[in-house]
């Protein structure tokens, strides 16, 4: 399967799915759909726990698979961007993680497979999706204690460690590290993943999605564009990119850095412009693929996708768009 | 993988590329225990601020890479370097650069391995123990995404030959690249630099087989780089300083020249290559090179010479070596007092009058500072302290200036005349703006606190100002402001008015201010706006367009305003009283203090109080504006905010350990039953006290606004169990302060021209004033009056006030009328308790002060009195026994109506 996704990413553009959240939102779930039968007498709120309705309504999640699928998507994301105990934590859920990715991977896998049944001449694929927790390994919460870090390395290993397996296990093709704020965590979720490989005794394509989160370029931890690339290439990524926090306007002169200097494949799946005041996206799927047509106008891209207020809509233009043009080539030069 | 380009490609924060033209990457090596006493005491210590700072020295000393060491057998070598690292990783002018974990145990690089966000360098391992350890290790740093450097090192013992170098260089390479795949570009070789000069005929060559040996590596070993510890070569002659520094340059420059690209150099410890002493070279070459039989003999015989005559470098001073102009303007944009004096004598020298000083370099560096401020490359504390520098240098001048009776000739942008007006203390805003026009070629003329009309309109005709400009924190000081302004026009003065302060608006200014004067009244938001305000008004062109916009757009605000008065729906005060807050008291008994009558603190813990800092406000004084803590980690304004939050922290622990201020406090509790919107207080026996009718009374106000459906018109009597209840109530009152002491502070940072600090100790004053108020608050709760008995609310809950009852301050939204400070002052005595008076305008002096009322019912909340009729404010003034017009004017800012 790996191997297809190459040779498919060498001919052209690759599609990713859009929001998941978004989505999510139009069905206006309340907390008995999340909790289904399963976790009905559990002690705390559920709400908002999007992982969990894999299991309590994974009717629902399938069918946005289905959409963006439809919408012209290689590639989804499984439901799973807090499947870790240490973001399931919060809901005191750990013991549901291993379910939460499993299940996850498999109803998406049903899905892609069911597309592709129906268009052979089109393969599509399961990215399982592995967040990038809710705490800082690198970054003290507390101003008045910078030594302290509230998540250690081996910590974030041990629950990356068992997110990718139980994702790998339920059927993803590849696996996306993704929306990375703090490029320790990503290191950690690494090396969990050739732990994992090694153990298993077979490799996965893993790719690699950091977030820019303002206009100064640099991730939430400090480091600029080229630096993050720099920490994280020690391993043989199927690609590297960005996502989130930014609209594809704001994005691109991060992603002429990596389009220049990545030695892997590049990705990017923006958010619907910046939020207004609201905390709304309101880019159109016409405003959105004006933009990426500059990233593709000056070839910096191999994978794009949505992120944060993208609808099937904005990944049906994306993917119209992505038709007229070629993918990025990888410079000879950064081939080290 | 192949090694087509040769580049170890490292990373921080940010990229460290090391390539063929990178020339040489420095090291830093002073964070190393095995190497530096003083940074071992530190560790050992946990004086790890200090450790930080010997850090942030390497890198401002041009270390590329930092080396951290923690291998001491005294030490828990893991946990320190845990702890360093973490550290590190806060700061991020230290962690912008890549780190060399440096240890001979393998568990302390595996945990340095886990804290480095960045691509870092492992230091180092080797054949030592064995082939299976080498690429178990290997494996591991490759997995963890490092770089490694390689000891020439192998199970028999450490190369000290050139052939032994290069037999376990290969050994070790191919095992790297073949067995552990492990990116050739990766691999740093560290061939041994071993001590010359020893007197020892097997060390004769030391230098010379490494040099040959990079050669070598360089050549054969594709992609791999190679680094040593420099000083190990001058070993020999530890305590000379001048030899040593010598011989690790011209080691340097021929290691260098075979290929090494990096190493652990100490840079204060490097001559320049050209500047040694000629004689001195040829001896360290002689030696290095071993062209000489007796090259060792006369080395050492040079070193007798010149022992103990050693100097002291430090950080990168380069600019040091540029004309005086340039170092002026380095100074003045860094903000570096420390050769000003110097610099600007050495300047003087050169102009043919100290003015041009002035005119010249010192305005040349402002102008500099000003367009970084302007564009936001510059934030508030950094020009504050260009200042200071400019201050420093002025007052330098200043006697020369006196002395060729050059006075006058200023060719300053204009002069601006500045005051907090009458009964109003606050001036930490109105410095700040001094400071920020002074950057900016303007000359100020600053009258200070409680200046009175006169007083500032006297003096802006005799110096004859460019620009007057009015500051205020407290409302009253809004009609004080409105007063100056007939003023000067029944003067008939052609100067433009500016207003700025906490309690001004646009809005007050252009419907209050502005039409009672002929000239110019703008009102200006903050320091940064105050530039452009004041070039527009002192250009004759741009003056005019100006003008006319402010007083079109003032016009425009001024018909909104009036609009928006008849819009709004208000209700008689009679209706207002009947949708009063209707508490239930039959069921609710209030709590009683544990005392009554007043208690006072004379001299209270600052240390204590430190911890119920609210810094959010803090940073707003500096016009650095986001919420702590997350403004520390801000994109834009997060380095100065962090600077300026380390300043502040130092001025603190001094202001605590040397007692500069002291903090005092009276708080009081009263029998107290609501009668309609008054507080009668019972039981108080000083005749002073009562009001009318042998009663002591409190005042307050009630929102007249229409409300919705369902929802109350509040006055703070509501809170209050009231008379017909039968139920015992209570009040309490207090005030603080942690300002005595402070002038004389403020007076010795004036003195030595250092805004800097007087701006900061006036705003961390205030804020230990706050602090204060809101710790009181939480021993009345839980203490004196003990309504709650256990409460555990964070300080951020605490800033949320997520507790029970309040405190609100006579002349803020719930009650906003000042007049009635002084009852509030006289129960509690507060002048003598406190050690604070009362303005005319019933400001608070020290300014650093808080006062208000207790209230403690569960329901009882913050609000706005909002805008206020004008029946209720002649049933007021008749409650207080005043003149209507006399409490219209207290309570200007509040009524719904125009006088």
């Amino acid at each position: 399967m790996s191997d297809l996704l190459y040779k498919i990413a060498q001919e052209r553009i690759l599609i990713l799915d859009g929001a998941m959240g978004t989505m999510i939102q139009r069905y206006k779930l309340e907390e008995e759909d999340y909790r289904g039968d399963r976790w009905i007498n559990h002690s705390h709120p559920l709400k908002g726990n999007n992982d969990l309705l894999s299991i309590t309504r994974p009717e629902i999640i399938k069918e946005i698979h289905r959409q963006y699928f439809e919408a012209g998507a290689d590639i989804v994301e499984t439901n799973t961007f807090s499947g870790t105990t240490i973001a399931q934590a919060d809901y005191h859920l750990e013991d549901a993680v291993y379910d939460i990715n499993f299940q996850s991977a498999k109803i998406a896998r049903e899905v892609a497979d069911e597309m592709t049944a129906k268009e052979p001449h089109k393969p599509r694929f399961v990215a399982g999706a592995m967040g990038p927790t809710n705490r800082t390994c690198s970054i003290s919460p507390d101003v008045n204690d910078p030594g302290y870090r509230a998540v250690t390395f081996d910590q974030l290993v041990a629950a990356y460690y068992d997110q990718a397996k139980a994702l790998i296990e339920g059927g993803s093709d590849l696996l996306l590290i993704e929306t990375i704020f703090d490029t320790l965590n990503a290191k950690a979720a690494l090396f969990a993943v050739q732990s994992l490989f090694e153990d298993i005794g077979r490799e996965y394509p893993v790719s690699i999605s950091g977030t820019i989160t303002d206009a100064s370029g640099r991730t939430l931890s400090g480091q600029t564009t080229e630096a993050f690339l720099i920490s994280l290439a020690h391993v043989p990524l199927f690609s590297i990119g960005l996502n989130c926090a930014l609209g594809a306007k704001e994005l691109r002169p991060y992603l002429q850095i990596l389009a220049k200097e990545a030695p892997f494949l590049v990705s990017a799946y923006p958010n619907a412009g910046l939020p207004n005041e609201f905390g709304a996206y309101d880019e159109t799927p016409d405003m959105m693929g004006q933009q990426i047509r500059e990233f593709l106008e000056l070839g910096l891209v191999n994978i794009l996708g949505g992120c944060c207020g993208t609808t099937p809509p904005h990944i049906k233009r994306i993917a119209e768009i992505a038709k007229e043009y070629k993918p990025r080539k990888i410079e000879e030069s950064v081939i080290a | 993988m192949t090694a087509t380009n040769n580049i170890l490609k490292l990373s921080g924060l940010e990229p460290l590329l090391v390539t063929k033209e990178s020339n040489f990457i420095n090291i830093g090596e002073r964070t190393n225990v095995t190497g530096s006493k003083a940074f071992l005491k530190m560790i050992k210590e946990e004086r790890f601020e200090d450790a930080l700072a010997v850090a942030m020295d390497q890198v401002r000393g041009g270390a590329q890479v930092l080396d951290v060491n923690m291998d001491e057998g005294m030490i828990d070598g893991t946990k320190a370097m845990v702890q360093f690292l973490n550290l590190i990783a806060s700061e991020p002018e230290i962690s912008r650069i890549p780190i060399m974990i440096d240890s001979s145990k393998w568990e302390i690089i595996e945990a340095g391995l886990k804290c480095i966000q960045g691509k870092g360098i492992v230091n180092s391992i080797s054949l030592k123990g064995g082939e299976e350890d080498f690429i178990r290790q290997a494996k591991l740093i490759k997995k963890y995404g490092a770089a490694t450097v390689i000891m020439a090192f192998d199970e028999d013992g450490q190369a000290d030959s050139y052939e032994r170098r290069i037999e376990i260089c290969q050994r070790s390479y191919d095992i790297m690249v073949n067995v552990v795949k492990f990116n050739p570009n990766d691999i740093i070789f560290d061939p041994n630099i071993f001590p010359v000069a020893t007197g020892m005929d097997e060390h004769r060559n030391n230098a010379l087989d490494f040099f040959r040996a990079t050669k070598w590596i360089r050549t054969n070993l594709k992609g791999a780089h190679v680094s040593g510890g420099v000083s190990n070569v001058s070993f020999s002659f530890r305590g000379n300083n001048i030899v040593r520094e010598a011989m690790h340059s011209a080691f340097l420059y021929h290691a260098i020249k075979e290929g090494m690209d990096m190493g652990i150099v100490n840079p204060t410890m490097l001559e320049v290559y050209d500047n040694i002493e000629k004689g001195l070279l040829e001896r360290v070459e002689d030696v290095l090179l071993n062209r000489r039989e007796d090259s060792t003999e006369r080395l050492l015989e040079y070193a007798e010479t010149v022992k103990g005559s050693a100097k002291k470098k430090e950080e990168d001073l380069s600019w040091r070596n540029q004309a005086v102009n340039e170092r002026l303007k380095h100074a003045l944009v860094k903000g570096i007092v420390d050769f000003i004096d110097e610099d600007t004598e050495e300047c003087r020298l050169q102009f043919d009058k100290p003015l041009s000083v002035i005119e010249g370099p010192l305005m040349d560096g402002m102008n500099v500072v000003g367009d970084l401020f302007g564009a936001g490359k510059m934030f508030l504390p950094q020009v504050v302290k260009s200042a200071r520098v400019m201050k420093k240098s002025v007052a330098y001048l200043l006697p020369y200036i006196e002395a060729s009776k050059q006075v006058g000739e200023s060719n300053k942008q204009g002069k601006i005349l500045l005051a907090t007006v009458k009964g109003d203390v606050h001036d930490i805003g109105k410095n700040i703006v001094g400071v920020v026009l002074a950057c900016n070629n303007f000359e100020i003329i600053d009258l200070g606190v409680m200046v009175p009309c006169d007083k500032i309109l006297d003096a802006a005709e005799k110096e004859d100002v460019d620009i007057i400009g009015l500051s205020g924190l407290i409302t009253p000081s809004l009609d004080e402001m409105v007063f100056v302004a007939k003023e000067m026009k029944r003067r008939g003065m052609k100067q433009p008015l500016l207003i700025g302060g906490a309690t001004t608006s646009k809005i007050h200014t252009a419907v209050k201010i502005e039409p009672n004067y002929d000239q110019p009244t703008i009102h200006v938001l903050d320091a940064s706006r105050s530039v452009p305000v004041a070039s527009s008004l002192l250009n004759k062109e741009s003056r005019i367009i100006f003008e006319a916009d402010i007083r079109a757009e003032y016009e425009m605000m001024r018909k909104r305003h009036q609009g928006k008065q008849i819009a709004k729906d208000y209700i008689s005060i009679e209706e207002a009283r009947k949708n009063k807050l209707n508490l239930d008291f039959s069921n609710y008994t209030p709590p009683k203090p544990t005392f009554l009558g007043t208690k006072v603190f004379e001299d209270y813990d600052l240390g204590e109080l430190r911890k119920y800092i609210d810094w959010t406000p803090f940073f707003s004084t500096w016009e650095l504006h986001g919420k702590y803590p997350n403004i520390l980690e801000d994109k834009v304004v997060g380095t100065e905010a962090k600077k300026l939050f380390a300043d502040a922290n130092a001025l603190l622990d001094k202001i605590i350990a040397e007692k500069w201020l002291t903090a005092k406090a009276v708080v009081g509790f009263f029998e107290a039953n609501s009668q309609e919107d008054d507080i009668e207080l019972k039981n108080i026996d000083h005749p002073e006290l009562l009001t009318d009718k042998r009663k002591t009374v409190l005042h307050h106000l009630r929102q007249q606004n229409k409300k919705g459906e369902g929802l109350p018109n509040y006055c703070l009597s509501d809170f209050v169990a009231p008379a017909e209840s039968g139920k015992e109530d209570y009040i309490g009152g207090f005030a603080v302060t942690s300002g005595i002491g402070i002038e004389k502070w403020l007076k010795h940072f004036e003195e030595n021209h250092d805004d800097y600090n007087k701006i900061m100790l006036a705003a961390l004053a205030d804020r230990l004033a706050e602090a204060f108020a809101e710790r009181m608050h939480e021993r009345v709760r839980t203490e004196f009056w003990k309504y709650t008995s256990e409460e555990s609310l964070t300080s951020e809950e605490l800033i949320k006030e997520k507790y029970q009852g309040i405190r609100p301050a006579p002349g803020y939204p719930a009650c906003p009328d000042h007049t009635e400070k002084p009852m509030l002052f006289k129960l509690l005595d507060a002048e003598k308790n406190a050690g604070i008076i009362l303005t005319e305008s019933n400001a608070m002096y020290p300014a650093s002060s808080v006062s208000g009322w207790y209230f403690s019912h569960p329901d009882s909340k913050y609000f706005g009195i909002g805008k206020i009729a004008k029946d209720q404010v002649e049933d007021y003034a008749q409650r207080k026994n005043m003149k209507t017009e006399e409490i219209e004017r207290w309570l200007q800012s509040v009524l719904n109506y125009d006088v």
